[in-house]
């Protein structure tokens, strides 16, 4: 039986095959997390700041925010709409719509494969940053590990829907990846990647939880830090993303797929 | 099997002087315009057909293909392909159906096509027992062996369109659409993917559209033919009464054993080329038997052979004249 057009036996091939893709990338996507190093730079900004103490946290809780963006962020990048618009130009859509599933599922599972080919190498560089500041070690629990890969998890599923949203304008523009980097301005300063949000203005920080940037780092990277958060709000936000850009994605998908005109092909 | 029905697919075009002023006054004001890329084309195809689809560049037939495979939708018309109407894309539908493309590819570049196979299989849903006969016997067919392993990037040109199509031949899909699939090949490779069609359209009655830029693979699988040019049907029918009506002469090549004056051959047809010994001519089809008995009667000659014309040179010689 399927479920969204995916059974078990779709899910571990198209797993596997993925994995076995994107290991075959392993020296690209280790630099990959290698440069996914912003939050540490930020983490050395601020520690010689006098600015540090309106940040709302103290030494190690600091240290601890910017590992766990870190971490969120390596395991929440998304690049769906670059991958998008170079098969749908170089004519590789075509195939994809020709067959009973869903095209953006193989992206799904290449991203999924791209992120377990990335784990020893973020696991690597997590442990070279305790190594150099041990006083910030920790161990969540059990169950604060749990809700913070399901944070991360949603914080990915928002990410991903919403490139998807920005990468099914190809079908319209050959070029829809340029929104992407104007979104990239405010994702950077409203996601926490930057700084912690508690660090912006007030009025900023309320305007922002307006937005999904925030529910992409911030909150995940806190409840994997074990700062005190508000899980029900933080999570209900994530799951409200995720009921309106789903549908969305969806709709723009399917108008999409009407005027594709299999540019290339 | 497929049917169509004044079939039109229309396309806007944007339009841009070159230059900078060009660039400036298209970002200010785009301008566009549409272009007919097919025009009220009606045909149907039976069960187990394979038929040949001819046309210069830009004629318009890979359009037509996507808009019976349902990878673009029409601007008018009707199609109906196995019951279905293909701009729907049913899962149902998909699984009857595959699209085969010449320079495009389906097989994931860095890992060897038995991984490729794998997710097609699961996809169409097809059982890893059947799925592993059928890459046996379509891999014997295909003489492709140790190549399912190895990466696909590694394979030559041919060897990767032979994956290619067992890729898209694993769901047994009772419709191919094939656009150019010899493109770039070797003629031993070329003869190798004809005879794999033949084959797999006899044991399985699977009906064919096949386009190509390669005559011999029209006059090797395809009784019938559909000759399209800027986006209109011209003809319909067997491919010897293309070639009857594209060709009302035949081509008579003489060795002689002296060389003739060009004067010799008055009221014998056209004389097309006279080179030493080496004698070319076009004779209308009605008089041939006449006119290559007075040959045989006046000159001494050594050989004779009566051919067409290549048809590539027949069907772009036509355009060429406006004949179409």
């Amino acid at each position: 039986m399927r479920i969204c057009g995916l059974n078990r036996r779709i899910i571990r091939v198209l797993l596997g095959s993925q994995y076995a893709h994107m290991l075959e990338y392993r020296a690209e996507i280790a630099l990959w997390a290698l440069s996914g190093v912003l939050p540490f730079i930020m983490l050395s900004v601020w520690s010689g700041s006098d600015a540090r103490s309106g940040l709302g946290l103290d030494g190690v809780a600091l240290d601890r925010y910017f590992l766990s963006a870190f971490l969120v962020r390596q395991f929440s990048v998304v690049w769906v709409v670059y991958a998008f618009e170079e098969d749908a130009l170089l004519g590789r859509l075509s195939p994809y719509l020709l067959q009973p599933l869903h095209p953006l599922w193989r992206y799904v599972a290449a991203h999924l494969g791209e992120q377990l080919t990335r784990l020893p190498f973020a696991a690597l560089i997590a442990a070279l940053f305790f190594a150099v500041q041990p006083q910030a070690f920790w161990l969540p629990s059990l169950g604060g590990l749990l809700l913070a890969w399901l944070a991360t998890w949603m914080a990915f599923a928002i990410a991903f829907l919403f490139q998807s949203l920005i990468a099914a304008l190809c079908f319209w523009s050959e070029k829809a990846s340029a929104l992407e980097r104007l979104q990239f301005i405010p994702f950077l300063f409203l996601s926490g990647l930057l700084a912690p949000l508690t660090a912006f203005p007030p009025a900023v920080r309320a305007m922002s939880q307006w937005t999904p940037f925030p529910y992409l780092i911030d909150f995940p990277a806190r409840v994997l830090a074990g700062q005190p958060v508000d899980l029900l709000a933080g999570f209900g936000a994530q799951l409200a993303w995720i009921a309106l850009l789903l549908p969305l994605v969806l709709m723009i998908w399917r108008a999409g797929v009407r005027r594709y005109s299999a540019m290339g092909a | 099997m497929i049917q169509v029905e004044g079939l039109s697919k229309i396309y806007r075009v944007a339009e841009k002087q070159p230059g900078l002023a060009g660039t400036l006054r298209h970002f200010i004001r785009r301008r566009t315009r549409n272009v007919t890329a097919v025009q009220n084309v009606s045909f149907k195809i039976e069960p187990g057909e394979m038929v040949g689809f001819l046309g210069a560049n830009g004629a318009g037939k890979t359009t037509t293909l996507k808009m019976l495979c349902g990878l673009i939708h029409p601007s008018a018309g009707e199609v109906q392909v196995a019951g279905h109407r293909p701009q729907r894309r049913q899962a149902e539908f998909l699984r009857r159906i595959t699209l085969v493309m010449g320079q495009k590819q389906q097989l994931l570049w860095d890992l060897p096509p038995m991984d490729s196979l794998r997710v097609n299989a699961a996809v169409y849903g097809i059982s890893d027992a059947v799925a592993r006969r059928r890459i046996n016997e379509l891999a014997d067919l295909l003489e492709l062996g140790e190549e399912l392993t190895r990466p696909v990037r590694k394979l030559s040109l041919g060897q990767r369109m032979k994956a290619e199509l067992l890729a898209a031949l694993l769901h047994e899909p009772e419709v191919l659409f094939l656009d150019e699939p010899t493109l770039g090949l070797d003629v031993n490779a070329q003869a190798r993917v004809r005879q794999f069609l033949a084959e797999y359209n006899r044991r399985t009655g699977a009906t064919v559209l096949l386009t190509s830029h390669y005559m011999a693979d029209i006059t090797a699988l395809c009784p019938r033919v559909l000759l399209i040019h800027q986006g209109r049907l011209f003809h319909d029918g067997p491919l010897e009464a293309l070639a009857d009506q594209l060709a009302p002469e035949r081509e008579v090549r003489l060795e002689l054993e002296s060389a003739v004056a060009p004067d010799a051959f008055a009221g014998l047809g056209r004389l097309e080329q006279l080179d030493g010994c080496d004698v070319r001519l076009l004779v209308p089809r009605d008089q041939l038997t006449t006119v290559v008995a007075q040959l045989l009667d006046r000159f001494p000659v050594r050989d004779l052979d009566v051919s067409d014309p290549p048809i590539e040179e027949l069907i772009g010689g036509l355009f060429r004249q406006g004949r179409v």
